[in-house]
């Protein structure tokens, strides 16, 4: 097969006619998918895929939307997964791994952050130690999504206390149905409980479940978080599953249903922009020049965001290099989660003092303002995204590094343990 | 709509950056400035001559080019970046008027002469009230044996103590609101036409207030007429000064970053301060936010897009905040010396503050959009 667009669309077009089914079962259909090669066919063609380049990927998405044909599972963390040991891992991990992630059998969660180091990753101190032939493993995880769920983990744990702080780290794949590993919600300020705090004593990692090499953890970890980063505006276009009859639509809707759950209330910590000219004209507050001005401004904000993304991936499809428009939605994001909850309070009135069934819009307006801190924090706070993009985009010095020439254990560090 | 610029508008661009570099210098803008026309007419022509600049938007038929608006908008951009002293915004957009609310005959008897770049035009509009909608006009025009008539005054004219050629937008006797508005050219040198140059607060930018007393002019197409064609010419206005502020607020933005990376203080590059880092980022993002608007808003006029009043209002109101901002940062970020007349910072902020309350303010343009998408 040729690497051009109507080669690609060709060829994947008859392969989709000849062998998609609705009535067969999930995972049967995934594995006869990854068999082909279609399931993920920009990997290479020794780990189920096709070596197509990126850019050619979306025609195969239209093929398969085109007929209606599932797809492999691609929603939570298996994503992140894949890329990582695809990049890092061994032939056995890939082995035992890649395939079951694909078919959705297997489910992962990641175990990056703690209690004492947020932005700070890999100031990480969950330990791992050589013991008889197995690693131990002691220590906390927090923000964890579907840990409770999760077969595998992607842990990131100090090996060597004595190396500076970024060359101390290992990374390791994490039987999560061990003793030794207790999974605990965490209740947020809007009362959901998205993540996990994931207590770790004793757990046993076999000496394979290595990723790289002692000592490779952060730069694996980077793999990781640059793919999460990447994926994070896919988020809400992988969760729509189609509403056909057949049973394998039933399937796939379980499955999203199952991992969109902690997500339900994301739209919310945007600040929900498309209620608030609904809520202006319901409201009558409409009327008041004051919100007429503030509603402006917000639009300008959030429209002059979204064409900045359409810049961005002009851009990226056109291969050209990536200006800085790239690297400010995170950073809009906020701004605008912000605005929208200060107007969403202003329409409200004193309604805004209620939660809850009887509140406005059955309680999705107190949603949105007790959801909205989230938007400035997750996925790299405000601060360090604005450190980012001074250093990144406009080369900026770098901040003085005060933890990094000394042996790890020599670093002041947090106690909360 | 299209989202990034071809081949040839990133090679045109590039271009006319580096003519106006050489061209054009700070240097250059403060000579230009101080003089009391702020602007010399055989520079200019010569400038202009080099890309054939006047002639971009005007149609083939016409004598022009045949770009397009986003064309335009690219110059715009650029000369607002160089802070370039000139009469193209006033001419360009006198050159919109006419092609807006103009016969056949009016564009060909008024369009070639503009662009071949000989034609200095402006467009009058607003009043002393500075209100620039065709429904504020007060000028009046009366026909007679004669032909037409302009008695009334207007003010805050791009340039209008240098243009040949004065678009003028007046009402007939005793009509109200849109109904009844005419667009009109007077020639510079017309009998009982006057003009005071305004002292401003933008130097690279003049102002003038024009006395009409019974001036002979020439009805730009159909009598009373005029307010749709002509609000079709200031919603373009309006994306103009957008690209031209974006120019601007870019280049304060990149300038102050360079100040902030040789600046030393507790010795230390003070752009190795967090404090300066995060304003920096603050900075970047709300001029590339005003870019894609600016750059949205000029997409939209060329495909005809319903939406495009609201969009060019949204890219005036963008532009404008992002352009006082960051020049508000950049005089921050250099400290004592950004507070100086030496220090060019302050040229960028004072035309940051002149393109901030032209055409219409923030507010004025915030409303504009409420009432094309609040229903």
């Amino acid at each position: 097969m040729e690497h051009t667009e109507s080669a690609v669309r060709a060829a994947c077009r008859a392969w989709l006619e000849a062998h998609w089914d609705p009535n067969r079962g999930l995972i049967e259909w995934r594995n006869i998918l990854i068999d082909s090669g279609w399931g993920a066919p920009a990997w290479p063609k020794r780990w189920h895929g096709l070596d197509l380049p990126t850019g050619l990927v979306p025609v195969v998405e239209e093929e398969m939307a085109r007929i209606g044909a599932v797809g492999v599972a691609k929603a939570g963390i298996r994503v992140l997964a894949s890329a990582t040991i695809l990049a890092h891992g061994s032939d056995m991990q890939k082995e035992k791994f890649l395939r079951r992630s694909m078919t959705g059998e297997d489910t992962w969660c990641q175990l990056f952050s703690e209690p004492g180091s947020g932005s700070d990753v890999a100031g990480a101190v969950t330990r791992a130690d050589m013991r008889g032939n197995h690693w131990v493993v002691n220590g906390q995880k927090v923000w964890t999504t579907s840990a409770h769920k999760a077969d595998w983990g992607l842990l990131l744990a100090r090996t060597d206390w004595d190396q500076r702080k970024h060359k101390g780290l290992s990374y390791f794949i994490l039987d999560m149905k061990q003793q030794g590993v207790t999974v605990q919600p965490l209740r947020q300020m809007n009362g959901h409980a998205s993540f996990n705090q994931v207590f770790i004593t004793d757990a046993l990692v076999p000496p394979e479940m290595l990723v790289a090499n002692v000592g490779d953890g952060w730069e694996v970890t980077t793999t990781t978080l640059m793919h999460e980063r990447r994926g994070a505006d896919g988020l809400r276009s992988w969760a729509q599953a189609s509403d056909r009859p057949e049973h394998i639509y039933q399937e796939e809707r379980a499955e999203i249903a199952t991992v969109m759950e902690p997500y339900k209330w994301y739209p919310q910590r945007a600040g929900r922009v498309d209620l608030l000219m609904p809520r202006a004209i319901e409201t009558g507050a409409i009327d008041d020049p004051v919100v007429r001005q503030e509603l402006a401004k917000l639009l300008i904000m959030a429209k002059s965001a979204e064409w900045t993304a359409r810049r961005a991936r002009a851009a990226q499809e056109q291969g050209r290099p990536q200006g800085p428009e790239g690297s400010l939605g995170k950073l809009a994001a906020s701004h605008i989660a912000r605005a929208a909850a200060r107007l969403h309070t202003t329409m409200a009135g004193a309604n805004a003092l209620l939660t809850g069934p009887d509140s406005p819009l059955g309680g999705l307006i107190a949603e949105i303002l007790v959801s909205v801190p989230a938007t400035s924090i997750a996925g790299g706070t405000d601060e360090i995204q604005r450190n980012i993009i001074a250093e990144r985009v406009l080369k900026m010095p770098r901040e003085p590094s005060i933890d990094s020439d000394r042996p790890f254990r020599d670093v002041p560090r947090n106690t909360v343990r | 709509m299209k989202f990034s610029f071809s081949a040839e508008q990133d090679e045109f661009r590039g271009n006319l950056r580096r003519l106006l570099a050489e061209r054009v210098p700070t240097k250059e803008v403060r000579r230009l400035m101080e003089t009391a026309a702020g602007w010399e007419r055989e520079g200019w022509r010569q400038l202009d001559g080099t890309l054939g600049l006047s002639a971009i938007a005007i149609p083939e038929e016409f004598g022009g080019y045949g770009f397009g608006f986003g064309e335009l908008c690219i110059v715009l951009e650029e000369m607002g970046r160089a802070l370039v002293p000139a009469p193209y915004l006033a001419t360009s957009l006198a050159a919109r008027a006419i092609l807006h609310v103009g016969s056949a005959a009016d564009r060909t008897a008024l369009l070639p002469g503009i662009a071949s770049g000989v034609t200095i035009a402006t467009l009058a509009s607003a009043e002393d009230a500075g209100n620039w909608e065709a429904e504020a006009t007060t000028l009046t025009a009366t026909s007679g044996g004669d032909g037409w008539r302009l008695d009334g005054h207007k003010s805050f004219v791009l340039d209008g103590h240098i243009a040949d050629l004065i678009l003028v937008l007046a009402r007939a006797p005793g009509s109200a609101g849109a109904k009844g508005v005419s667009l009109f050219a007077v020639e510079a040198g017309a009998a009982g036409f006057t003009w005071q140059a305004l002292a401003v607060m933008d130097p690279t930018r003049k102002l003038a207030r024009l006395t009409f007393d019974g001036v002979a002019a020439r009805l730009i197409g159909t009598a009373g007429e005029a307010a749709a064609p002509y609000r079709r010419t200031m919603t373009e206005a309006a994306v103009a000064l957008a690209n031209e502020m974006v120019g601007g607020a870019e280049r304060l933005r990149e300038d102050a970053l360079a100040y902030a990376m040789m600046r030393m203080q507790f010795g230390r590059t003070i752009a190795s301060f967090q404090s300066m880092k995060h304003k920096q980022a603050d900075m970047l993002l709300e001029v590339e936010l005003a870019k894609s608007a600016a750059y949205y808003a000029a997409a939209a006029i060329d495909e005809g897009d319903d939406d495009a009043e609201a969009v060019a209002s949204l890219a005036k109101a963008g532009a404008a905040d992002a352009y006082v901002q960051t020049a508000i940062h950049a005089i921050q970020i250099h400290g004592g010396i950004g507070f100086t007349w030496d220090n060019d910072t302050h040229l960028w902020f004072k035309r940051a503050k002149s393109s901030e309350v032209l055409f219409g303010d923030g507010q004025h343009h915030r409303e504009i959009m409420m009432r094309n998408w609040a229903a």
